[in-house]
This record gives C-alpha cells, sequence and structure tokens, in this order.
C-alpha cells in the first residue's frame, strides 16, 4: 500500500479543474483502478470509459502526467507518491464530462471508407486460400484496439484543429492500408487515400507510432506505402503522361 | 409530458457484440428498418475480449471432423442438459458462420496450405477453433463492426435501455437513455432482440467488464419471459490471480490448446488424479500418451488438461484447498517448459502482453499463476431453438443473454459461434415477425412511468453508495453462490440479497444526469439483483451436481434431475419463481451419435 494524490480534471464541455483525490494503491494497480477507486469512494458521478481492463478494448485513452496512455495498462508504481499524477481527457477531441471525450468524429469517417470487397472465391465450395505471410501484415493493421491515442497526439490535427474535416488520421490510414494490402480485396481507394483522406498532411513525425499501444508500425507499415501508392498513382511523371494521353 | 428524442423502427438491437451486430446486419438484410442500441461505443462490446478461438467442425486439420462430432463434444460438454436441437443448429450452420466472417474482411491464421487453421481446446475432440492468435473476439467484432457500418446500420452509441414496454402480450417498444446527456429516448419497435451478453458483474472475481449487469436477462424477466438453466454460471479455470488488481482477467484456453500444462506448486500434473468416469474412456491417463495427442490423434486420447471447463476449474479449486496452491491461491499454467519463447509469443501474443506488463511475469520464461474466475453465463432467456424467440412475443434474444445452447457447461470456442449462429436466426425471425405484425402501440402512460423512474433517482437523499451496494453484492454471490455451492449457504445468500434489495432502493445520486456512472449503476442494481436472486433459487432447486453446478451437499448427478431444466419467470408480485420442465426428447439418430466414442 502506498499513499497518492490523483489530480483527475473534472469538468464538461465549456469548463473544469483538476481536483485532487488521496487515494491508497495496492501492489499492481494501474492507473485505471486509481481513478475507479476514487468514483467508487470520492466521486460517483465522475464520468469515465472502460471495458476490459486488460489492453484489449481501447476505451480508456487518457493523458496520464501530459502522457497519452490506456489507464489499464500504466501501472501506478510508474509514479512517484510524492508528487500528484494528473490524469486529463485526451486533448484532441472535445471533453464531454471529467475524462470522457467526444470521439464521435472518428465514427463518421469510418463511414467513409468503402467496405472490404472481395474477389470471387478460391475453391468450389466457396471458400479462399490465402497464405499466412501475405496476411501478416494485414493481421497487424488489424490488431488496431481503436483506443484513438495516434489521431489524438498527431499534430496534423491536435494542434490545427481546422484541418479535422480534410485529414483522417493515422487510425484511418492503417484501416485504409489493411484494406488495400488485404490478399482478397478489390477495391481501389487511391482517390480517398488523397483527396478525402488528405494523407498529403502527414509529414511523418511517427508520433502515431510511439503511442500505440499494440505497436503496429503505423508510420512505416501503413502511412509510408499509401503516401507511394498515391505517389505512383497520381504524381509519377511517367504515369502522368499516360493518364494525360488517356484523358484521365 | 416533456417531448423525448424518438424513434421509429421494425427491429431494435440491444446490444453490439458478436450476437447483436450479426443479428441487425441480418433483420437490415431482411428490408427491416433496423436500429442498434448499445451501453458503449461501437467495437467495445465484451466479445472484443474473447481470445482463444471460434469452434467450427470445418475439418481443416482433421478432416474427420464434421457437425456430427461437434454436436456430440458439445452435447457431453453440456452434461446433456442443453437444447438438443439448438446445440445441432450450431454444429450445423458454424462453418457458415466462419467462412462469412472472412467474405467480410476477417484475416484468420492460416494452414500450411492456406485455408483457416484451427486450434485444439478444451472438451473438443478436435482441433476446431479458427483463430486469430489471440485476439480472436476482435477480429471478430472489428468485420461484423466495419459491415454493418457499410451497411448504413442505424447505432444508437453510449444508450442503455432500462425497460421493454409491450402492448397488450407483445413486445412494442424500449425506454432508456442516452449516457451523455442523461436524456430519455424511447424506440417504438414491431420487434426487440436482446443481445446483451452477461452476468459477471454480481460477482467478486470474474474476467467481464462493467457492463455485464445482467441487462437484458432482466429486460425479458421484466417483460414476463421465461428464463431458463439460470443455476449453471461458468468459472473458467484460468483467470489471473496476481497482483489484485488484475484478479480474474481471463488467460485463455488457448495456452493450453497450444500445449500449456496445470501443474501445482509441487510441480505435479494433477490433471491426471481428476479424470471423470464420464471422460475416462477418451482421455490419457499418462503424460506420454497426453503430449502424443497433440500431433497424433490415432492411438492416442486427449490430455486431461483439456477436459471441459467445469472440471478443470473445480480440479483447480481441490488443489489449492488441499494446500497445493501457489503463493497467490492459485495453481501454475506453464507453457514455457513446452515451446521456444518465439513461438510463444508469436502464439500468444496478447497474452505474453498482459502478464509481461500487468504481473511482470514473462510467460516465455516462467510459468503463470492463475485461478478460477467467474466467466460465463449458460442460463438465459429461454427461446426457440428455430427462431431464438422467447415467450413473449416480438421479443428475440441470441448469444450469452440466451439460453439452452450450452447446457449445464459451455465450451470454449462454442460461444464466439453461438453469438454468429444464433445472432443470424434471431435478426432474420425478428425481421420476419415484423412485416408480417401489425402495429404495435406503447402506451404514454407505461412510457411516462419508466421516464420518471429512472430521472427519480435523483430524488434521493443521503441514500447508500450504489458502489459500497454493489461490493457487497459481488462478495455476497462470490461467497454463497459461487463455484461450490450448498443449500443453507444458498439460504443465507436469499436473505442477504433481500437486505441488499433495500439498500439498493436508498441507493442516492449525486451530481446531474450528464455522464454519471453512479446514476447508471444505481439503476443497473436492480437488474443484477433480480438476476442474483433469479440464479440463487435455482441453484437452490437443482439438489444434485451437474456441469458447472456444484454443490457439497449433493456431490453427485442425479438421474432424476438430469430430465428437466429449471424455468425461473415471475409470480404475481414480481419475486423469482422456479419451475421445471421436461426436457426435450432427442430424436433416435442424435441420441445415437452420443453413444459412440470417437477413435
Amino acid at each position: 500500500m502506498s499513499e497518492y494524490t490523483m489530480r483527475i480534471f473534472r469538468g464538461d464541455r465549456s469548463d473544469g479543474e483538476f481536483v485532487d483525490y488521496p487515494i491508497e494503491v495496492d501492489a499492481g494497480n494501474v492507473v485505471l483502478d486509481a481513478v475507479l477507486n476514487v468514483q467508487a469512494t470520492q466521486a460517483p458521478d465522475l464520468g469515465v470509459r472502460w471495458n476490459c481492463k486488460a489492453g484489449k478494448c481501447g476505451s480508456c485513452s487518457a493523458e496520464v502526467n501530459g502522457m497519452p496512455r490506456l489507464m489499464c495498462m500504466t501501472r501506478m508504481n510508474l509514479f512517484d507518491p510524492a508528487e500528484p499524477v494528473s490524469v486529463a481527457p485526451i486533448k484532441t477531441f472535445p471533453t464531454i464530462k471529467d475524462l470522457v471525450t467526444d470521439v464521435s468524429a472518428n465514427f463518421e469517417i469510418a463511414k467513409q471508407i468503402p467496405a472490404f470487397q472481395p474477389r470471387e472465391p478460391d475453391a468450389a465450395d466457396g471458400t479462399y486460400r490465402m497464405m499466412q505471410e501475405d496476411i501478416d501484415r494485414g493481421q497487424e493493421f488489424r490488431k488496431c484496439i481503436e483506443c484513438f491515442l495516434c489521431q489524438n497526439v498527431c499534430h496534423v490535427i491536435r494542434d490545427h484543429p481546422q484541418n479535422k474535416t480534410e485529414f483522417y488520421g493515422p487510425r484511418f490510414f492503417v484501416r485504409l492500408a489493411e484494406l488495400e494490402m488485404h490478399p482478397l480485396d478489390t477495391a481501389d481507394r487511391t482517390a480517398l487515400i488523397r483527396d478525402a483522406g488528405g494523407i498529403g498532411y502527414c509529414n511523418i513525425t511517427k508520433c502515431c507510432t510511439e503511442v500505440c499501444p499494440e505497436d503496429i508500425h503505423i508510420t512505416d507499415n501503413a502511412i509510408i506505402p499509401l503516401k507511394e501508392r498515391v505517389g505512383d498513382q497520381y504524381y509519377d511523371p511517367i504515369r502522368w503522361l499516360i493518364n494525360k494521353v488517356k484523358g484521365e | 409530458m416533456a417531448e423525448h428524442e424518438r424513434h421509429q423502427y421494425d427491429v431494435v438491437v440491444v446490444g453490439a457484440g458478436g450476437a447483436g451486430l450479426r443479428a441487425a446486419i441480418e433483420a437490415h438484410a431482411q428490408g427491416a428498418r433496423t436500429a442498434i442500441v448499445c451501453k458503449s461505443l461501437l467495437g467495445k462490446a465484451h466479445t472484443v475480449m474473447a481470445e482463444g478461438g471460434i469452434a467450427a467442425a470445418m475439418g481443416n486439420v482433421y478432416s474427420d471432423d464434421n457437425w456430427k462430432v461437434h454436436f456430440r463434444d458439445t452435447m457431453r460438454g453440456g452434461k446433456m442438459m442443453n437444447q438438443w436441437r439448438m446445440a445441432q443448429i450450431h454444429a450445423q450452420e458454424a462453418p457458415d458462420r466462419v467462412y462469412e466472417l472472412e467474405r467480410w474482411g476477417a484475416l484468420f491464421d492460416r494452414t500450411d496450405d492456406g485455408r483457416i487453421l484451427q486450434r485444439d481446446f478444451g472438451g473438443h475432440s478436435y482441433a476446431r477453433l479458427a483463430h486469430v492468435g489471440d485476439r480472436t473476439g476482435l477480429e471478430m467484432i472489428r468485420s461484423l463492426q466495419q459491415k454493418a457500418v457499410s451497411d448504413g446500420i442505424d447505432v444508437f452509441m453510449e444508450t442503455t435501455i432500462a425497460r421493454l414496454i409491450k402492448d397488450g402480450d407483445r413486445i412494442a417498444g424500449a425506454v432508456g437513455y442516452v449516457r451523455e446527456s442523461g436524456d430519455a429516448i424511447i424506440f417504438d419497435a414491431k420487434a426487440v432482440v436482446l443481445a446483451t451478453g452477461g452476468i459477471g458483474k454480481s460477482y467478486q472475481v470474474t474476467s467481464n467488464s462493467w457492463e455485464y449487469t445482467a441487462g437484458g436477462h432482466a429486460l425479458a424477466y421484466w417483460a414476463g419471459a421465461d428464463l431458463i438453466d439460470m443455476e449453471f454460471v461458468q468459472f473458467h479455470p484460468t483467470g489471473m490471480v496476481w497482483p489484485p488488481s488484475v484478479k480474474g482477467i481471463l488467460v485463455t484456453e488457448g495456452v493450453r490448446g497450444e500445449r500449456g500444462v496445470l501443474r501445482n506448486a509441487e510441480g505435479e500434473r494433477f490433471m491426471f488424479n481428476y479424470i471423470p468416469e464420464f471422460y475416462k474412456a477418451e482421455t490419457a491417463d499418462t503424460e506420454e500418451e497426453a503430449d502424443r495427442w497433440y500431433d497424433q490423434r490415432e492411438g492416442n486420447r486427449r490430455t486431461p488438461d483439456l477436459l471441459p471447463r467445469d472440471e478443470v476449474a473445480r480440479a483447480i479449486n481441490s488443489e489449492v484447498k488441499a494446500g497445493r496452491g501457489t503463493p497467490h491461491g492459485g495453481v501454475y499454467l506453464d507453457i514455457a517448459s513446452r515451446r521456444a519463447p518465439e513461438e510463444i509469443a508469436r502464439l500468444l501474443p496478447s497474452m505474453y502482453h498482459q502478464f509481461k506488463k500487468l504481473a511482470d511475469v514473462d510467460i516465455t520464461q516462467e510459468a503463470m499463476e492463475v485461478g478460477p474466475t467467474m466467466h460465463y453465463m449458460m442460463g438465459g432467456v429461454r427461446v426457440d431453438p428455430e427462431t431464438q424467440s422467447s415467450t413473449v412475443p416480438g421479443l428475440y434474444a441470441a448469444g450469452e443473454c440466451a439460453g439452452g445452447m450450452h447446457g449445464a457447461n459451455r465450451l470454449g470456442g462454442n460461444s464466439l459461434s453461438d453469438l454468429v449462429v444464433f445472432g443470424r436466426r434471431a435478426g432474420l425471425a425478428a425481421a420476419e415477425y415484423a412485416a408480417s405484425s401489425g402495429e404495435a402501440k406503447m402506451s404514454e402512460a407505461d412510457v411516462d412511468a419508466t421516464v420518471n423512474e429512472m430521472y427519480s433517482f435523483f430524488d434521493r437523499q443521503g441514500g447508500e453508495n450504489p458502489y459500497a451496494v454493489q461490493q457487497d453484492l459481488q462478495e455476497t454471490m462470490h461467497n454463497l453462490v459461487g463455484i461450490i455451492r450448498s443449500g443453507p449457504e444458498m439460504e443465507e445468500a436469499l436473505t442477504k440479497l433481500a437486505a441488499l434489495s433495500e439498500r439498493a432502493k436508498r441507493a442516492g445520486v449525486e451530481g446531474n444526469r450528464q455522464y454519471n456512472p453512479g446514476w447508471h449503476l444505481a439503476m443497473d442494481l436492480e437488474s443484477m439483483l433480480v438476476i442474483s436472486e433469479a440464479t440463487t433459487r435455482a441453484a437452490f432447486e437443482r439438489q444434485e451436481s451437474r456441469g458447472a453446478h456444484t454443490r457439497d451437499d449433493f456431490p453427485t448427478s442425479d438421474p432424476e434431475f438430469g430430465k428437466f431444466s429449471m424455468i425461473v419467470r415471475p409470480d404475481a408480485d414480481g419475486r423469482p419463481t422456479v419451475s421445471r420442465e421436461p426436457l426435450p426428447e432427442m430424436p433416435a439418430e442424435l441420441k445415437q451419435l452420443l453413444e459412440e466414442v470417437p477413435a
């Protein structure tokens, strides 16, 4: 048992402040345990999202001492008991209440992405054949738990909120890369990636990769290959000439 | 009365896990105006936590596998308490549902010839679980979620249904609240599909998330629907036991499927001492045979480490009680000595990550400490096997909140397949019912009464802390209606539940209606308490031990009790009463299957 002070943001869309709560922390406790302890004993109306408490659902994203993290996977013993541990809502999305933010913009972007379109089945019984090495990369992308920490730290939208309507953000480039590299998919989403997705805004600072709790190599494995596809299709001089001649 | 947000649909699906999403996709495909209403954000439902795989007799690894073997394994795992027709439909349709997920974008692990790979799991005769490492649930929910989104189905996230409202005997709609605003929301609906999951948050040590407050079980019960098999509560044998903050978090059965073994503090593979008569003929009795079985089915019998969950959970409980447990009161689950480190990290990445981050244990180097954790509710809404219709017209249920499919004990992997097989059937039947039935109308007085009741929590002054009431409920159910039960303890539990219900009525709420978890919990206590009572009463009535239901005072199975299911329904005062109903007669050709012992 050790004593900590949790400095938790309390507020709503218009206003708020940090409030200190003294608590006792058990062996192995994570930040989410501490926050739920405050909720159960001192602040029953403290708003916080969580589900699995095991790093699998991506609900409990917050900024702990300024670092974007999953509260359920952040151990309290990382922090010095002598200093307050601050817990704030993720900054890039509007606060609804306390630690709960309005992440609905992400669900709106998800609606714009054209669905998976598989090729015809490979076998007479309607099944497909894919080799493991051909899906390893796709499986890496599908580890994404949609915690939106990558969206939160991406400076294209964090520092320039006006870009939010023109830039899908790292989570959705991972989704698009997964579809584009899916061995069965037949659709071409390159134009969407360039135009509505606004991939050109990304200048590969890799902030997204650094915070990904699933260790997805977002920049190297998803964004850069997508940029290359856009480059090949639209900015390759020979391709440009061919397109011009064909009137495309 | 104030105007509330109000919507009209043919089919309202409550819950957005595997069953709810699959039901909504089907209802929508049938042309029904369909909505999904879910307590969390889309994609966060409990299905996301499923790890090991989805059971379907595709025969990709062992071509001898087929629906008949799967049916037999499921019935035997359920100690013959399953509704046989559900177990049959499930075994027959599961492969199609897995291939369908692939057509919707799922990327399952592959065999060497490029087909879907399958892994061993407890109680399954063959390697049968399609999987993605140990994050199969995430793959499944994402595939279904993306399909539902691209189909354009309306989703009401972070919205909780508080009551179903009927027009005469039939369902007419639902009333609930939006978490963000705390405002009421009203759905006029011809049909409602419940897909709300389980009851785990009434227990102290559980692998379940906060959402598992028995919501769907209670909505159905309050609407007058029958519940079935409520005494059968599954304790998963392997939950984390240390440190305290992670106690109960699931450790996938896939660890044992991938050759992990259980050992006591003395290093003994104790499962060989716990092979029940029922499974003797098909279980290895030496370590050598058990180890050979992983690679060669012919001539070798299944390792006792992969007995069904009820058997393994009881065995662990006994070892710990006998003083052969680990320092933190569990047993060891050892895969480190059985496989190369890089293989373990590749096959079980999420387990590796979870132990490393939360417990400072490297599972490629040392054994895990594990013990039983409340995991799954076999009991639920009594449904028609073909349509998933409850006993209330217009009300359907699928997935964990429905009962009957798994009998007295669910096999691992049969839950994910249950979700999609019966989710689809529920969505189909609900859409057909909505298309063929006339308009149903909620009485405005019923709507207003429900809204007033939800808001009335704020009028309670100086009440009980709802979190404290929940903690006491969890302790009561854990200690008195847990893995091992007895008549006197369950009587004590009923007394305590009555006292807790009184306290819950005084549970006060601080703050305002906006995103207020204390208020949400105060409301959820009602459902948790009534369903805890239903479980306790059904368990009290079943005076035998069978599957997950183990009685200290009746330690053996009684063939007489094997002939009927316990049905719980409200009496005239709304209190749960238990009655016995005979299990349906199984056709001769299926009975025959159950008697065959596989090679």
